[in-house]
């Protein structure tokens, strides 16, 4: 099934009288359970076309097809329904509120889908187990390496069972022992899972992981290959 | 919700001190307001009290044709057989205590220096007059048989060098237009605490004013005061007086402070407005640097799926907390201003204002019904100044917030 379709996608951004075209027409296809990496030089369309799928962004033409639906006609709040139903986020930066706790921290998309006490404590100590950090479970950001913060937020997305999990350069800010266990943890979540993984990245080692490698270039797509 | 509230409350715990701060700015504005209301409530009462007590009574019978500005002693702008009349109003149940009085205008003088007096002819047997009796500081107080003895406010003793057992020359002016002169005692010198009354008040026993006056039988007023102010207009509906007599009551009586309430109230009004901006103001500077502040943080949890209205509600409760936390300091720092205010009062010595009576020390005086309203003003008005920052934060755009550095 194809959980993402992406057509004749163009996104101009006006920043004082300049114009710039991060996306010049991108058309993408992506199936359920893909493992599928963005590459690209820094500026080239990446993030931009992850915002796209993500709904947090929207496209200047064409159409941003999720799950059969057309998101581009959606609404601030219907695209915020959207993100919270189907799709979860791992940023560059370990987006963690500081305030929360690592189990409140997971919990939040349960509670903002309005799952009871019972199912979301289930749902919490089930992923926490995942990304190793059972012990963690009561510290707050600060108190956690960059690694473990980053394993919170790969928890955290997945926690209210979206279609797809978006990660813009997961790995950027992690040394390589960290990198790698972030990467396996996803990988081997996208094997028994069957979510599906899409990630932005301009780093070889994380795309040695890609089943599928969509480089973009100046805001098109310049080749998109299976992984050997 | 109680997670919106945990999240807020922990929010505010970041930066413990400036929140602190802004609550303790809406306590220090609730509690201002608080003595604020307070002192006027207490002055406002405790010059129409002064004035009823004093000066007006809750009712006062007069002839149609009295002027009071002139303390006019004709015989047809008096009232005939004065005493027949305070007895018939004395026996109404609701009324304390109805009793003669004659005005006259005159002159006092020593050697040297002299003053204008209002003379008050009483009757010293009346419990009407017991403001005056217990304000005796030296001498004695007047009895009814005295027929040269008067009574002097402090600040005219102290002006005409005078004590108890001095003599005074008193010109007055009499029914029909001649002005009589005639030595007395300085009986007593008493204070009433209320400078204007006290400066040029003078008493003696309403016969000898009759008498001196050639007024015979006849008083400017029958004075009257009742069980209860709320009394009033029944005890004048009840009232039946001859048509050549008026009935007045005390807000007749005493327009200047009726009317300077009013204007007070409305200047207080401003005076709440202005307090209760520079707290809103600190509201919204606390809260605006916390939006700022967690710009990304705002990205994040719309990056999560959470509504712009549910981001909303997060600084809402934010400022609401610090309403709670503010409101509650406040109550503490009001009442507690308002004790030690009240222990010593605020000596404002003869600063009165002219025509109104004001003692020389101002006491707060709470009243429930307006330290409600100011808590309630001061909780609504911290809430709408959380507003402005919560719309703020709950329209930002995800990419643009995502992309902020904190």
């Amino acid at each position: 099934m194809e959980v993402v379709k992406i057509e004749n996608v163009t996104r101009v951004y006006q920043i004082g009288k300049v114009e710039t075209q991060a996306l010049r027409g991108v058309n993408l296809s992506i199936m359920n359970g893909e493992f599928t990496a963005l590459v690209g030089p820094s500026g080239s369309g990446k993030t931009t076309l992850l915002q796209m799928i993500g709904c947090l962004d929207q496209p200047t033409s064409g159409r941003v097809i999720i799950n059969n639906k057309d998101v581009t006609t959606l609404n601030r709040n219907q695209r915020a329904d959207m993100r919270r139903g189907t799709i979860g986020f791992i940023f560059q930066f370990f987006a963690l509120i500081p305030t929360l706790t690592t189990y409140e921290n997971v919990e939040m998309p349960l509670l903002l889908n309005g799952h009871t006490a019972k199912e979301r404590h289930e749902r919490i100590m089930e992923l926490l187990k995942a990304v190793d950090l059972t012990d963690r479970a009561n510290n707050r950001p600060d108190q956690l390496s960059g690694g473990q913060q980053q394993r919170v937020a790969i928890a955290r997305a997945l926690s209210a069972k979206p279609s797809m999990i978006l990660a813009d350069e997961p790995t950027a800010n992690l040394d390589t022992e960290n990198g790698k266990q972030v990467m396996e943890i996803m990988q081997k979540l996208n094997q028994e899972t069957g979510v599906t993984f899409i990630f932005a990245t301009h780093d070889p080692r994380v795309m040695s992981y890609a089943k599928r490698i969509v480089t973009l270039h100046d805001g098109v797509i310049e080749k998109d290959s299976l992984a050997k | 919700m109680l997670q919106t509230f945990k999240m807020a409350f922990r929010d505010l715990g970041r930066n413990r001190r400036r929140s602190f701060f802004s609550a303790l700015a809406v306590a220090i504005g609730l509690a201002l307001l608080m003595l604020m209301s307070s002192v006027i409530n207490g002055e406002m009462g405790n010059a129409i009290q002064s004035a009823i007590l004093l000066q007006s009574g809750h009712i006062q019978i007069r002839a149609q044709t009295y002027d009071a500005n002139k303390s006019s002693l004709k015989w047809e702008d008096l009232v005939e057989n004065p005493d027949q009349i305070a007895s018939q109003v004395a026996a109404l149940d609701q009324v304390k205590v109805a009793t003669p009085r004659l005005f006259a205008s005159g002159f006092l003088s020593t050697g040297n220096e002299s003053t204008g007096v209002q003379i008050y002819g009483i009757d010293p047997n009346s419990a009407a007059n017991d403001p005056y009796r217990q304000g005796i500081l030296s001498g004695s107080f007047l009895t009814a048989d005295d027929r040269e003895g008067l009574l002097i406010g402090k600040p005219a003793a102290d002006k005409l060098h005078l004590k108890a057992g001095d003599q005074v020359n008193l010109s007055v002016n009499t029914s029909n237009g001649d002005v009589l002169e005639q030595t007395f005692t300085v009986r007593g010198i008493y204070t009433t605490n209320t400078y204007g009354f006290d400066v040029n008040t003078i008493f003696m026993p309403i016969a000898k004013a009759q008498a001196i006056t050639q007024t015979q039988n006849h008083a400017s007023t029958i004075f009257v005061l009742l069980k209860d102010s709320s009394y009033t207009d029944s005890v004048v509906a009840a009232l039946k007086v001859s048509p050549n007599l008026k009935v007045l009551t005390w807000k007749d009586l005493n327009t200047l402070i009726v009317e300077f309430e009013t204007m007070a109230n409305s200047y207080i009004g401003i005076f709440f407005m202005i307090i209760l901006a520079i707290t809103a103001s600190v509201i919204v500077n606390t809260l605006i640097m916390s939006v700022y502040e967690r710009t990304r943080e705002i990205g994040i949890l719309s990056a999560i799926g959470m509504r712009g209205s549910r981001i909303l509600g997060l600084f809402l409760a934010e400022s609401s907390l610090l309403a709670v936390g503010g409101v509650i300091m406040g109550i503490i720092i009001g009442f507690l201003g308002i004790y030690l205010f009240n222990i010593n009062g605020f000596y404002i010595g003869n600063m009165g204002i002219t025509g109104m009576l004001v003692t020389n020390t101002i006491r707060a005086k709470p009243e429930l019904n307006s330290i409600v309203n100011v808590i309630i003003m001061t909780f609504v008005v911290t809430l709408l100044a959380g507003l402005y920052p919560a719309v703020m934060a709950s329209r930002m755009q995800p990419v643009e917030a995502l992309r902020a550095e904190k």
